[in-house]
């Protein structure tokens, strides 16, 4: 290996160590029932399932797990027509 | 129509989950479209290799069972836009992977991708057959040590009659990935060499990954190893593996890691 590169090279173990205090942070919380973006996800797209017919191709639903903010992205596509039939 | 292919061994930590995501990786840089799918349902750690953990939203077993779509439980790569993970179930039982299920997801997924590799778990249990059952090429990882070659002879025997391809009649396509060579104890006798593995399994030799302190800081990093580092001696060796699985007819070469004065200074008194 090239000595340069290695030298200016950052250590890798604390990368290491802080995704996996985060990861298992969230795993133990999910263990014990508690995952709150999993039930927010399941809650909010039966929620919107109540008013509209939803084709599950145009949903997507993205999450990123922090160490101090997580987030919950629910994308759904609502036909117009299917809009105007519940309102009316 | 794509191409499924088994990362598979028996053995545990002898590099599968490290091997998959390298060439699923090498294959993706290239500009093929890649999926790479995790069969150990309850002890996932691709996503991690892949530094995908913190977003994972659906899992295999969702698909399987119907809660989620397909397209919305792969997660795409941050660095290779052609690069996608399929995450396993961390929390669910491993009998919810049922084999229609399974080949429900292989069939769509070898519709748009151009390689489906699917990343076994150890053992021979249920996962590990699901994941080699449709494959049409086979890497049996290996490191040049006793259990570990004894366990991949049993492997190459499941390979040959529990696979789809086998049940029908054909010849499933077998390839040996050898991991964790270390050529100057291969050279001092203290370890199998590649013509002792090769002799025994008696299957065609897919690439050699030496022995690397690179592999153990691009899974800190949730990276990889082709793309940690595309010039370091283990991502060389993938990145080769990679073409021969294209068809390149490429020489193999046993990589050495070439040391400057202090690697050779160090070498030395390490061994």
């Amino acid at each position: 290996m090239n000595l340069r590169r290695f030298f200016t090279r950052t250590q890798s173990a604390p990368a290491a160590r802080d995704r996996l205090q985060l990861l298992l942070a969230h795993e133990r919380a999910s263990a014990g029932g508690s995952d709150l973006l999993a039930k927010l996800r399941d809650e909010i797209l039966l929620a919107i399932a109540k008013h509209v017919q939803i084709d599950s191709d145009k949903v997507s639903v993205k999450m990123e797990r922090g160490a101090q903010v997580s987030t919950l992205a629910v994308d759904i596509e609502i036909p117009f027509e299917a809009a105007a039939k519940k309102a009316a | 129509m794509g191409k499924v292919i088994v990362v598979t061994s028996g053995k545990g930590g002898v590099g599968k989950t490290t091997s998959s995501a390298a060439l699923g990786a090498a294959l993706a840089q290239g500009g093929d479209k890649v999926v790479v799918v995790d069969f150990d349902v309850g002890l996932r750690n691709l996503d991690l290799i892949m530094g995908a953990e913190r977003r994972v939203v659906y899992d295999l077993v969702n698909v399987i069972q119907g809660e989620a779509k397909l397209a919305q439980a792969l997660i795409r790569d941050k660095r290779v836009e052609t690069l996608y993970l399929l995450p396993a179930s961390q929390t669910r039982d491993k009998d919810n992977l049922t084999a229609e299920g399974v080949e429900k997801v292989i069939s769509a997924l070898k519709s748009v991708f151009d390689w489906v590799i699917c990343d076994s778990p150890a053992g021979i249990e249920r996962g590990a057959t699901l994941a080699m059952r449709h494959a049409d090429i086979a890497i049996v990882v290996t490191n040049p040590e006793v259990s570990s070659v004894r366990d991949s002879d049993r492997i190459i025997g499941l390979l040959d009659s529990k696979t789809l391809k086998a049940e029908n009649g054909e010849r499933m396509e077998k390839h040996l990935l050898l991991t964790r060579y270390d050529p100057a104890r291969a050279e001092r006798g203290d370890m199998l060499k590649v013509d002792d593995v090769l002799e025994i399994l008696s299957i065609p030799l897919l690439g050699i990954i030496p022995e690397s302190m690179e592999v153990l800081r691009a899974s800190n990093l949730g990276t990889p190893v082709t793309l940690a580092d595309e010039r370091s001696v283990p991502a060389v060796a993938y990145f080769q593996a990679a073409r021969r699985l294209k068809g390149e007819d490429l020489p193999i070469t046993i990589p050495g890691e070439r040391r400057g004065f202090f690697g050779k200074m160090f070498g030395r008194k390490a061994a």
